[in-house]
């Protein structure tokens, strides 16, 4: 999603001031307070209950809580960055043998869930897995007690399988900033005596620090908003913790004091990035620059890059989806495919692609009345729009729950004031609460994306369509919109496969009878039988292959 | 063309909030089903009950979280009966008032009143022992208390799930209920300082670390066993590895929680849902618990499946249900303050 990040800062101009209070800030304003509804819930649920669990809070849940998830996101950061950028680096800069097929394929891990990739995994390196069975029947061992093996339900195990699917958000953001002006850079840097790699050190790696920025903030949301990963491999984050007090202690009030410090990291953590990149912009290299020499890798040299780059497809892709298509064809074979899935499938594009055209226009609308206006507080209200993919999905239920209900409650009065028979519920337990919850937590993808597409194209334009007599809504629609377009269809298909995986939310907002893929799967996982899932996770996997596709063509445009 | 499609995008989000907007409004002679049990587990029950009423089941299922969910639909809320796992839950739903009281003689008769609420306000329709899966090569004990298991020759030996999954924080409750905090205290932290390797995973996880040999005896749930030795082939090895004992508290018997449900204050459908509640406690849908997914029946003089059978005969602790589900939030403080979750030595 952070292909084009940092170049929004590129179109010059500061930010005004004025008074008069346009549709544009009433669309902004409503927008913004859609996103931030939920958190103020939370935070008056927390805020609300008695601070006596604080005492054992702060002693005893938030140390360990803060240390397992620090080290967590620590650890998923930098071995996604090292796959992430090596991978892109590679790619980007050199030719070697099967680099188109690769740098294709290693973007495939980010339509697994994180969730699936962790059963997988467990069920391949534990004990009973293919690997330990030929390690046994090599060395003869009779049990595991003979044999020192790595402990894949753990710290390092959670660190590995987190960034084998977590590290294309740094690949597609490097890749795309090495290839936009890596080699530009680095002819450059060449012709002043650099060697390629000291290169990619002094010059070109501290030039993209914004991009990465970008993505290893989105590697870090992903990790804290995980739960059926971490929970399964037996790592104890904030958002396990949230999830703990809630439901061990019954504790509502508990749990949102837990969830506004991980939200109040997450702020931290944002503005941070925010602050430290303020003055490093990613400058976009002239278009059509070719590169004077894109070093061909030949023999051992290719061969190792052509290894190099196979692993993180292999680990992040091709051993998970291999084991499910495994366990999918065995259930097929024995079930067929149930009916039930097929109207999942329906219903997880229903609500995806609702979700996904929302986003899109709520985005292009808040990114329109960023530019036309110039206002500072539209430029602040799009930030706050933005922070709904910092909640975790299990924090943006208990905050939208409440809310919804609120609405209905609302609506019912009315009716009935009307003299009308009661409705019942409306909102809650509908598609459209579904739809609402995508929007909420899927809208900064979609906003960065076309904020960052919308700031390549040159005001120029915008002041000679004025001069012309165009005013600002066929400017929006028929000149800049049409403009955006492969932005808008790259951010559309992030968000449609992130729509497809959510998990927590659909799970509590869904109406009755109404299964997604992700829901069936989590039926069959809860009772820890998570093969019986496998056709409906493989399912959720191909939806968001396609997508994934097409988002590789136009990244190679 | 982006118009065009936000325009069409916004005719099937209407059309498709028209379809779901009212749930309440289903057709006559349904009942709503909130359930946190699974729903492959719960689909021949259910099947059969329609099959019998000719009434239609519309359910939702969530493990987690449906409480919350009818507490903040509150009136227009469309469920009817709410069915979990946990007395512990079934307790809070009663707090939390969204729950009625059910008066039904066949419901009472079914249900001995140790496994139902005084007033009425849940019923328990199975009960699921936590039990000792040991290892059948390693170890030779017959009979063990819970106690036993703080004792230093179990050092490095023993497995089990996360220390704050209902399973456990229901029975370090009940350990609590019998022993009293600071024993309990002194209790966990031994059994803690015997653990094998960092909590994690399932109850059938803890079947596998015991046939690897990590471990030789752990805490899992009966029905597990019965599920991996009859219907998960690849697993068979896993449950063939161990034996179930019956633990009991030192002088008490073994500690059981139930599954259950509660009719919802403002059920819609009241007449169906007790309808649907009477099913559940009936001999036909007893036998299925019992032999789809291997739990004990609550309604006496159904047989067990031959697996649990083969188990040896259960007595469950007398720790009152209630006296559980009050000391759960001691005992889930207890797992942080003994750093259970850390695992052994640390």
């Amino acid at each position: 999603m952070t292909i084009a990040t940092g170049q929004r800062r590129e179109t010059g101009g500061a930010f005004r001031w004025s008074a008069r209070f346009t549709a544009w800030d009433a669309a902004a304003a409503a927008v913004a307070g859609l996103v931030l509804l939920p958190i103020l819930v939370v935070a008056a649920i927390g805020l609300g209950g008695s601070l006596d669990l604080a005492g054992h809070t702060t002693r005893y849940i938030l140390p360990a809580a803060l240390l397992e998830t620090g080290l967590l996101v620590m650890g998923v950061v930098a071995l996604s960055v090292l796959i992430g950028v090596g991978a892109g680096w590679l790619v980007a800069i050199y030719r070697f043998p099967g680099r188109d097929v690769l740098g294709w394929a290693l973007i495939l891990p980010f339509a697994i869930p994180t969730y699936i990739s962790a059963y997988a995994y467990v069920e391949a390196l534990d004990y009973f897995g293919p690997v330990q069975g030929l390690l046994r029947l090599g060395f003869g061992f009779a049990s595991r007690r003979d044999y020192w093996f790595p402990e894949i339900r753990s710290m390092p195990g959670a660190i590995v399988v987190y960034a084998l699917v977590l590290y294309p958000y740094i690949y597609i953001a490097s890749r795309a900033a090495f290839s936009l002006q890596g080699a530009q850079m680095i002819d450059a840097a060449r012709s002043l005596g650099c060697s390629r790699l000291s290169a990619l050190r002094r010059v070109v790696l501290p030039a993209v620090i914004p991009m990465l920025a970008a993505g290893a903030t989105l590697v870090v949301l992903e990790t804290l908003n995980d739960i059926g990963a971490s929970q399964y491999l037996g790592i104890n984050t904030l958002t396990v913790a949230v999830y703990a007090t809630w439901l061990s202690k019954g504790d509502l009030a508990g749990a949102s004091q837990i969830a506004l410090v991980t939200l109040a990291a997450i702020f931290a953590l944002l503005w941070l990035e925010r602050r430290a990149l303020r003055n490093r912009q990613t400058r976009i290299a002239s278009r059509g620059y070719r590169p004077v020499s894109a070093p061909r890798l030949s023999g051992w040299r290719g061969i190792g890059a052509m290894l190099a780059v196979s692993l993180p497809v292999l680990l992040g892709f091709v051993l998970p989806f291999g084991s499910l298509l495994q366990h999918a064809i065995r259930q097929l074979a024995n079930d067929g495919l149930a009916q039930d899935l097929i109207q999942a499938l329906g219903n997880s594009l229903l609500a995806a692609t609702l979700a996904t055209l929302v986003v899109l226009g709520l985005a292009l609308l808040l990114a329109f009345a960023g530019r036309f206006t110039r206002l500072q507080r539209i430029r602040t209200a799009n930030r706050l729009a933005g922070l709904g993919y910092a909640l975790p999905g299990t924090v943006l239920v208990i905050g939208l729950l409440p809310a919804l209900g609120f609405v209905d409650w609302l609506a019912n009065g009315l009716i009935i004031a009307l003299g009308l028979p009661r409705a019942g519920l409306i909102l809650s337990g509908s598609i459209a609460a579904i739809v609402l919850a995508y929007t909420i937590r899927f809208l900064a993808i979609g906003l960065e994306q076309v904020e960052a597409g919308l700031a390549t194209i040159s005001r120029n334009t915008d002041f000679a369509a004025h001069t012309l007599g165009c005013p600002e809504r066929p400017l929006a629609w028929r000149i800049l919109a049409p403009a955006l377009k492969p932005v808008a269809a790259g951010a559309a298909i992030l968000i449609f496969v992130d729509c497809l995986k959510e998990l927590p939310a659909t799970l509590l907002l869904r109406p009755l009878n109404f299964e997604t893929l992700a829901t069936q799967l989590y039926g069959h996982a809860s009772r820890g039988s998570f093969e019986d899932g496998a056709v409906a996770a493989l399912l959720i996997v191909l939806a968001g292959l396609a997508p994934l596709v097409i988002l590789n063509r136009m990244m190679q445009r | 063309m982006l118009i065009d499609l936000r325009r069409k995008g916004f005719m099937s989000a209407l059309f498709a909030s028209a379809a779901f907007a009212f749930p309440s409004l289903a057709q006559a002679q349904s009942v709503n089903l909130y359930t946190a049990r699974e729903p492959a587990l719960i689909k021949p029950v259910i099947e059969a009950f329609a099959k019998e009423t000719g009434i239609k089941v519309n359910v939702v299922f969530a493990q987690n979280g449906l409480e919350e969910r009818i507490a903040a639909e509150g009136v227009n809320s469309p469920a009817d009966l709410l069915m979990t796992v946990d007395v512990s839950k079934l307790v809070q739903a009663a707090e939390m008032g969204i729950t009625q009281k059910i008066s039904s003689p066949v419901i009472e008769a079914a249900v001995p009143p140790a496994y139902r609420d005084a007033d009425g306000q849940w019923f328990a329709s199975t009960l699921r022992a936590r039990v000792i899966y040991a290892s059948k090569d390693r170890v030779k004990d017959q009979t063990i208390t819970y106690e036993e298991l703080a004792d230093p020759k179990w050092r490095g030996r023993i497995c089990i799930r996360d220390g704050q999954n209902a399973y456990n924080t229901s029975l370090f409750a009940a350990g609590i209920a019998r022993m009293g905090q600071p024993k309990a205290d002194e209790w966990l932290k031994s059994v803690k300082a015997n653990l094998a390797k960092k909590p994690s995973g399932g109850d059938r996880d803890v079947a596998k670390d015991i046939a690897s040999g990590q471990c030789d005896i752990g805490f899992g749930n009966t029905y597990y066993i019965g599920l991996m030795l009859n219907r998960e082939p690849e697993r068979k090895p896993w449950a063939e590895a161990v034996r179930v004992i019956y633990p009991t508290f030192a002088g008490g018997g073994t500690h059981v929680n139930i599954s259950g449900f509660a009719l919802a204050k403002h059920a819609p459908n009241r007449a169906e849902a007790i309808k649907l509640a009477e099913w559940l406690v009936s001999d036909q849908a007893q036998g299925l618990y019992a032999r789809q997914n291997y739990e004990h029946p609550v309604r006496a003089g159904i047989p067990l499946d031959p697996t649990v059978e083969a188990f040896g005969t259960m007595t469950p602790d007398s720790t009152p249900l209630v006296d559980i589900a009050k000391n759960r939030r001691a005992a889930s403080e207890m797992v942080d303050r003994v750093g259970f979750n850390n695992g052994p030595g640390a």
